[in-house]
């Protein structure tokens, strides 16, 4: 098959509480995800965005269901396990940038690297990579710069870059432009479209129709289901088990 | 990671929080230094009591009057032409020496205070040790110039003096003593001899003092004309044993004989004999006390310190659990977390520990200097010092750091 499935969730269902009171955040999401896809997940508060991303994320787990990433079941791997999997096949990119406070963005792009268990690297080659990923973002000159003397699209493209040090097979991004103007906005914007031109796998969670139209697929959620899911471009519905072929690049 | 890593992300969080680390860290830092400085007291003290008792030998035996028994003798006075109520005597000491076999030498110490001049130098209270001609050889004293009066000069009340090495420079300054005169109270003295430094035993300065025969003090120094009826008396009398064995027969001899002169039963008599085995045990277990009692201080103080970190990194748990959730969705997982904070209380705790063992030398040198104490910087209680502080910092950081890594990443992500 030319055409690989990065992400794969069958049936996904995640309930906070027991018993009487509990809540259903996600109600058997099943989605499918090609390598090489820009998607967005658009949804009112509370329709499980939040969730469906800590769970692609690997930052948390589904109650019932399978999640396979690139092939394999994490959905029963251990914390220390699935700290290994965020640090190796996942970027994160935070509406908040979540960068560590007084801290350089050189050290903030290098950090990913340290807990990188599988090719442990030298102080050296840890600098010279994360220097690489910071220039590739337009910040070659901001290296030793701190996050409270960048803007918020500088801030916002150093967390992309850190985002990238471990060359991540997918970059999770949550909300990327919401706390920025809209200059700043469309450079990260583009940034985003630069990587995925290069053949990264992006998921985005957007409020932003426009930003949306912009990528592969949008999958929207309503009640922790998948109400819809439109092909940006043709802009017809499917179903949420259809399996979309796309022109690899 | 690997720990030279971890260890520099220890020492980068706690260079960028100069002020909390330092608060975190005093604790341990008054804790080991309270260890090295009481342990410097203590050692002190030791090297002063053995200092004390080298030269000396364990064959010195030590009469001292025991007032308590005296003064209640002393109650109705009655003059006697001997004089020998209440405390020891002169002639104490010469019937020990000329009665009792085996005895090598008798030296006795008898002391007054007066004014000594010397030129345009007055000085105020100096004290006037009477003795015998064996004194210099029993208190371990060296003659530096000069020489230490003999028995001639003790039998003829010969008015002269040996000073003390302080003294001598306080009144003559550089000029040679030897030959000069000086006035104590109202009587001329001529320096025959000045000690070498000997420095303070048991809290007396030995370099202030002027010695004199004892013969002397009896005659001009004698405290007041209550004292005339008593007699000569005199504060010790050291008596030298040829034999160590014949030691406890000696000293059953020496009772008799007292008792007999003085009149008095054993039970209650109005002296004590005490051997240089007997003082060299009750100090040694009474600096075991001290030094016990300074154990338990110091361990305190450092669980105190322990706890000062636990809970700074508990509150730095708390302040940090962004920064927690940002490493973990990075991919730190709950081991690197854990190790994270235990290095770094770790560190804290080595470092502190470090300021502590200098604070703690310069604590113990400033205290040395400052108070009548010795202190002796012993180089064990540094090592034991510093490693019980890593051993705190390990074992008090280890609960904070458990909690770090059990958070969840969502929930730490979203704390504000």
């Amino acid at each position: 098959m030319a055409v690989q499935v990065l992400i794969q969730t069958e049936d996904v269902k995640k309930i906070y509480g027991m018993g009487e009171v509990h809540v259903i955040a996600l109600d058997g999401v099943s989605i499918s995800i090609q390598k090489g896809e820009f998607v967005a997940v658009m949804g009112p508060s509370g329709s499980g965005k939040s969730t469906l991303m800590n769970i692609l994320g690997c930052l948390d787990q589904p109650t019932e269901g399978r999640y396979i990433l690139d092939g394999v079941d994490v959905s029963e791997m251990d914390r220390a396990q699935l700290a290994g999997i965020r640090n190796r096949m996942i970027g994160f990119v935070f509406q908040s940038y979540n960068l560590l406070p007084r801290t350089s963005a050189l050290k903030n792009v290098m950090a990913p690297l340290l807990y990188n268990r599988e090719q442990k690297r030298n102080t050296n080659m840890q600098q010279e990579i994360a220097a690489e990923v910071l220039k590739a973002v337009g910040l070659g000159d901001r290296m030793a710069h701190q996050p409270q003397e960048l803007s918020g699209g500088q801030q916002q493209r150093v967390a992309i870059a850190r985002a990238l040090v471990n060359d991540p097979v997918l970059v999770l991004a949550d909300e990327p432009t919401g706390n920025m103007d809209s200059q700043s906005g469309e450079e990260v914007m583009q940034l985003l479209h630069k990587l995925n031109q290069d053949g990264r796998t992006i998921v985005m969670v957007t409020h932003d129709h426009e930003i949306a139209a912009h990528t592969q697929r949008t999958i929207h959620l309503v009640d922790g289901r998948v109400e819809k899911v439109i092909h940006n471009g043709s802009g017809s519905n499917s179903s949420a088990f259809e399996k979309v072929s796309h022109e690899s690049h | 990671m690997n720990l030279i890593e971890f260890l520099r992300l220890a020492w980068e969080s706690i260079t960028k929080n100069k002020m909390r680390s330092l608060l975190t860290m005093l604790g341990i830092i008054i804790g080991v230094a309270s260890v090295i400085i009481m342990i410097s007291i203590s050692a002190g003290t030791e090297a002063s009591i053995e200092e004390q008792i080298t030269g000396l030998g364990s064959n010195l035996v030590y009469v001292t009057t025991n007032f308590i028994r005296a003064g209640a003798r002393m109650g109705p006075i009655t003059i006697s032409g001997g004089g020998e109520e209440g405390g020891l005597v002169f002639d104490d000491a010469t019937a020990i020496a000329e009665e009792i076999n085996g005895v090598s030498a008798v030296v006795v110490e008898q002391s007054s205070s007066e004014t000594v001049k010397a030129g345009a130098v007055v000085l105020d209270g100096v004290t006037i040790l009477g003795s015998t001609p064996g004194f210099p050889s029993v208190r371990d004293m060296e003659i530096k110039d000069g020489r230490y009066f003999n028995q001639r000069e003790l039998d003829h009340t010969q008015k002269v003096a040996v000073l003390g090495f302080d003294l001598a420079q306080e009144l003559f300054g550089e000029g040679d003593p030897i030959g000069q005169t000086v006035t104590a109270g109202d009587t001329k003295l001529t320096v025959i001899g000045v000690f070498n430094e000997r420095g303070m035993v048991s809290g007396v300065d030995f370099d202030a003092q002027l010695y004199t025969p004892i013969t002397v003090v009896f005659q001009k120094f004698t405290p007041s004309m209550f004292a005339r009826f008593m007699g000569n008396r005199v504060r010790v009398i050291y008596v030298k044993i040829e034999d160590l064995d014949e030691m406890e027969n000696i000293i059953q001899q020496i009772s008799f004989l007292l008792a007999k002169r003085h009149e008095v039963s054993l039970e209650e008599a109005d002296f004590s004999v005490t051997t240089q085995q007997d003082i060299i045990q009750t100090q040694e277990s009474t600096t075991a006390a001290f030094r016990n009692l300074l154990a338990w201080v110091a361990g305190v103080s450092l669980i105190v310190g322990g706890i000062g970190i636990m809970n700074i990194m508990m509150v730095s748990v708390t302040e940090r659990t962004r920064e927690i959730g940002i490493r973990q969705s990075i991919g730190a997982t709950p081991s690197d977390i854990r190790w994270q904070f235990l290095t770094e209380a770790l560190l804290l705790s080595l470092v502190g520990g470090l300021i502590g063992v200098l604070v703690g030398i310069a604590g113990s040198w400033i205290f040395g200097e400052i108070s009548e104490m010795r202190t002796v910087v012993v180089s064990t209680s540094i090592v034991l010092a510093f490693c019980s502080a890593a051993l705190v910092g390990i074992f008090f950081g280890f609960y904070p750091a458990n909690k770090a890594a059990q958070l969840d990443p969502i929930e730490a992500l979203r704390h504000e």
